[in-house]
């Protein structure tokens, strides 16, 4: 089964829960009052949940001919591209995310970058550690001071 | 009208509304010539600045100047490097890169920026007669019919979606309209969906979902797959001038793409891409025999054709945004979301309610195809530099820029981790070839659906609103013809064989 038909079915399952949701949970808790309304919260919901799920039974079924088309990025050959450092990105930007309020603006954002270098395969520090740093400090400069949105620019134990 | 005008003039001439301009043009031809971002990911990245700024006016200008900006930069390096940073720009390597390759790079780079001048102000001249009109229309709709029109919008970018592709942007529509309905919504003030966490109580941001739909997704593919590009004719940009037989030949050409790509732009769900492709198409097929060789092997007609039409497309499709409040296209959708955050709502009323920004949008056009063609076109071979940027430090920038857009918007780092995950989910999606701007318009559109759906069905007591409102029911009519018509994939299944690429 091709990829767009396993999705299908994971996005079925979805709307399955969704609909599930809509139609079995969300009215129990409606105020009495509201149950006079000809509209409830749970209306446009139970509407969607089955247009996606005819949707994406047309998808899984294979309804609709479709034509093979040569996609920019073969899925089945994954592992010809470049994937190892496309994880090891992903997988920075979730430790910036988590690092970002504890370690403080500066150092988790130049940390990033440099990182972020490294792994595709910079390995002149004395241009990439520099050019990282006046990115922060440009960056936390416009966004704290011009943009006017605080950003904690030390670790939580600088008193930052 | 000439009041408005006047009161346009007055803001868009403001210095800072001037600077908003040419710095928006600038940015936008900056980065739209870097391979793999497109309009969408700059304009996303570009939001946050675009809101704290606080000033509807101000704001729009600014991004609208990107977003013509990242046009004009994709055609830059299409025909330079024959690598389109835009889908709405691949028309014009046919000829342009060509040209580029034959010496005359200089050459292609001023009919691309006239062509690209022409059509936009072409543009913004229709756009100025035709949405007061239409708004004037649309005053007269109700609920009901605001419901109905926003169904025909959505069917219809799942309509031109392509061969094969219809239930699988329906698909994606829908799935924008259910996340659209996560958090409290104002007119039940109760939670959905949220499934206890306190985070999803106010809704997923729309700036992380706009990152995670376009901006990641593309970094990522430039990440897995390197894009090895000849950049041999990027140094040699040299003799910017046409002559008078040329300028004569292409006159015609320029004149007839204006309007037509206007009028492409107008539908939603057709956009830049679509107008370029069928642009190139129709002047191949009109032109003299001997002429219609010279295409795809460097003729000045078939560059000129797809730049003036994806140009006047763009402008075009402001028309639906600002006269009716519905986007056609992603980027459109985006900005959308952008002037809701500022507290503007697009739509019949922006006329009356805000003129200067209406006006003002559109004054910037004029202005900022003028600074495109004076002010970027000697620059080019300067700009053209930021081409030689090695991917090892322009990846790591494009990540965090995405990052902080996400963050800085809602001051929240779980909004991070969702970028992330959506940005995961995406590319899969991409990979098997699924649409992402109908969940990005879905999603925006959501909220304003189910408000006019509701608002209706509370008037009407129920659904009766339908056949009772003669013009509901013919829009209705009209969003079910839209998804079933087989014809309208046929004609993208002819453009999809010449290479259409999605969205712009």
């Amino acid at each position: 089964m091709a990829l767009d038909r396993w999705i299908a079915l994971i996005l079925l399952g979805i709307c399955m829960a969704y609909g599930y949701a809509a139609w079995f949970t969300m009215d129990g808790s409606l105020a009495p009052f509201m149950k006079r309304n000809p509209i409830w919260p749970s209306t446009f919901p139970k509407v969607l949940s089955l247009m996606g799920m005819v949707a994406s039974l047309i998808i899984l079924l294979g309804l609709e001919k479709s034509e093979a088309k040569e996609a920019e990025i073969d899925y089945r050959r994954l592992t010809e591209y470049k994937l190892g450092q496309a994880i090891l990105l992903l997988g920075l930007m979730v430790a910036y995310a988590l690092l970002l309020r504890p370690a403080g603006f500066i150092f988790s954002t130049s940390g990033f970058l440099i990182f972020g270098s490294f792994i595709l395969g910079e390995r002149k520090f004395h241009i990439m550690v520099p050019v990282s740093l006046a990115a922060t400090f440009v960056v936390w400069y416009l966004v704290q001071e011009v943009l006017g949105i605080y950003l904690r620019p030390m670790p939580g134990f600088l008193g930052g | 009208m000439l009041e408005g005008l006047l009161i346009g003039l007055q803001t868009a001439f403001s210095l800072q509304n001037l600077l908003m301009v040419i710095g928006g043009c600038l940015i936008g031809t900056f980065i739209g010539m870097l391979p793999g971002l497109g309009p969408m990911s700059i304009i996303a990245i570009m939001i946050p600045v675009a809101i704290s700024m606080g000033d509807p006016s101000a704001a729009l200008i600014l991004l609208a100047g990107v977003y013509y900006g990242a046009i004009f930069g994709g055609s830059t390096s299409s025909i330079l490097l024959n690598a389109p940073g835009v889908a709405g720009t691949v028309a014009s390597s046919f000829d342009g890169y060509p040209m580029a390759k034959q010496g005359k790079a200089g050459k292609a780079l001023t009919i691309a920026a006239i062509a690209s001048f022409a059509g936009g102000t072409v543009g913004a001249l229709l756009l100025m007669i035709f949405a007061p009109a239409l708004s004037s229309v649309a005053l007269l709709f109700h609920s009901a019919e605001y419901f109905a029109l926003m169904v025909v919008g959505l069917s219809a970018i799942a309509a031109f979606a392509g061969t094969g592709q219809v239930a699988k942007a329906l698909m994606m529509t829908l799935l924008g309209l259910m996340m659209a309905t996560v958090g409290e919504g104002a007119l039940f003030n109760m939670p959905r969906f949220t499934m206890g966490i306190m985070d999803l109580q106010s809704g997923f941001g729309f700036i992380t979902l706009a990152m995670a739909m376009f901006a990641l997704p593309e970094a990522l593919f430039l990440v897995l797959k390197p894009r090895t590009t000849e950049d041999a004719n990027s140094g040699e940009i040299k003799d910017l001038r046409i002559t008078k037989a040329e300028a004569k030949s292409i006159a015609p050409v320029i004149g007839r793409q204006s309007i037509q790509g206007f009028f492409i732009g107008v539908l939603p769900g057709a956009g830049a891409t679509i107008a370029s492709f069928l642009g190139y198409a129709v002047e191949r097929n009109i032109a003299p025999k001997e002429e219609q060789e010279q295409f795809g092997k460097g003729s000045i007609k078939g560059l000129a054709a797809p730049e003036t039409a994806n140009n006047a497309a763009c402008t075009g499709s402001f028309v639906p945004l600002l006269t009716l409040g519905i986007p056609g296209s992603g980027t459109t959708a985006i900005l959308l979301g952008a002037l809701i955050a500022l507290n503007v709502t697009p739509g019949p009323r922006l006329m009356i309610d805000e003129p200067q920004v209406f006006w003002a949008v559109i004054m910037s056009m004029f202005i900022g195809n003028l600074v495109l063609l004076i002010l970027n076109l000697p620059l080019i071979p300067y700009i053209a530099k930021v081409l030689a940027v090695p991917r090892n430090y322009l990846i790591p920038f494009i990540l965090f820029f995405t990052l902080m857009g996400a963050y800085i918007g809602q001051n929240n780092a779980t909004e991070l981790l969702l970028l992330v995950g959506f940005g995961v989910c995406a590319t899969a999606l991409r990979f098997a070839d699924y649409p992402l701007a109908p969940l990005l318009i879905g999603f925006i559109l959501g909220g304003m659906l189910e408000d006019n759906f509701s608002r209706s069905m509370q008037l009407y007591d129920g659904i009766a609103f339908i056949w009772e409102r003669p013009m509901t029911l013919g829009l209705l009519v009209i969003a079910l013809i839209l998804v079933a018509l087989p014809s309208y994939r046929a004609r993208r299944a002819k453009l999809r064989a010449a290479g259409v690429a999605d969205g712009d």
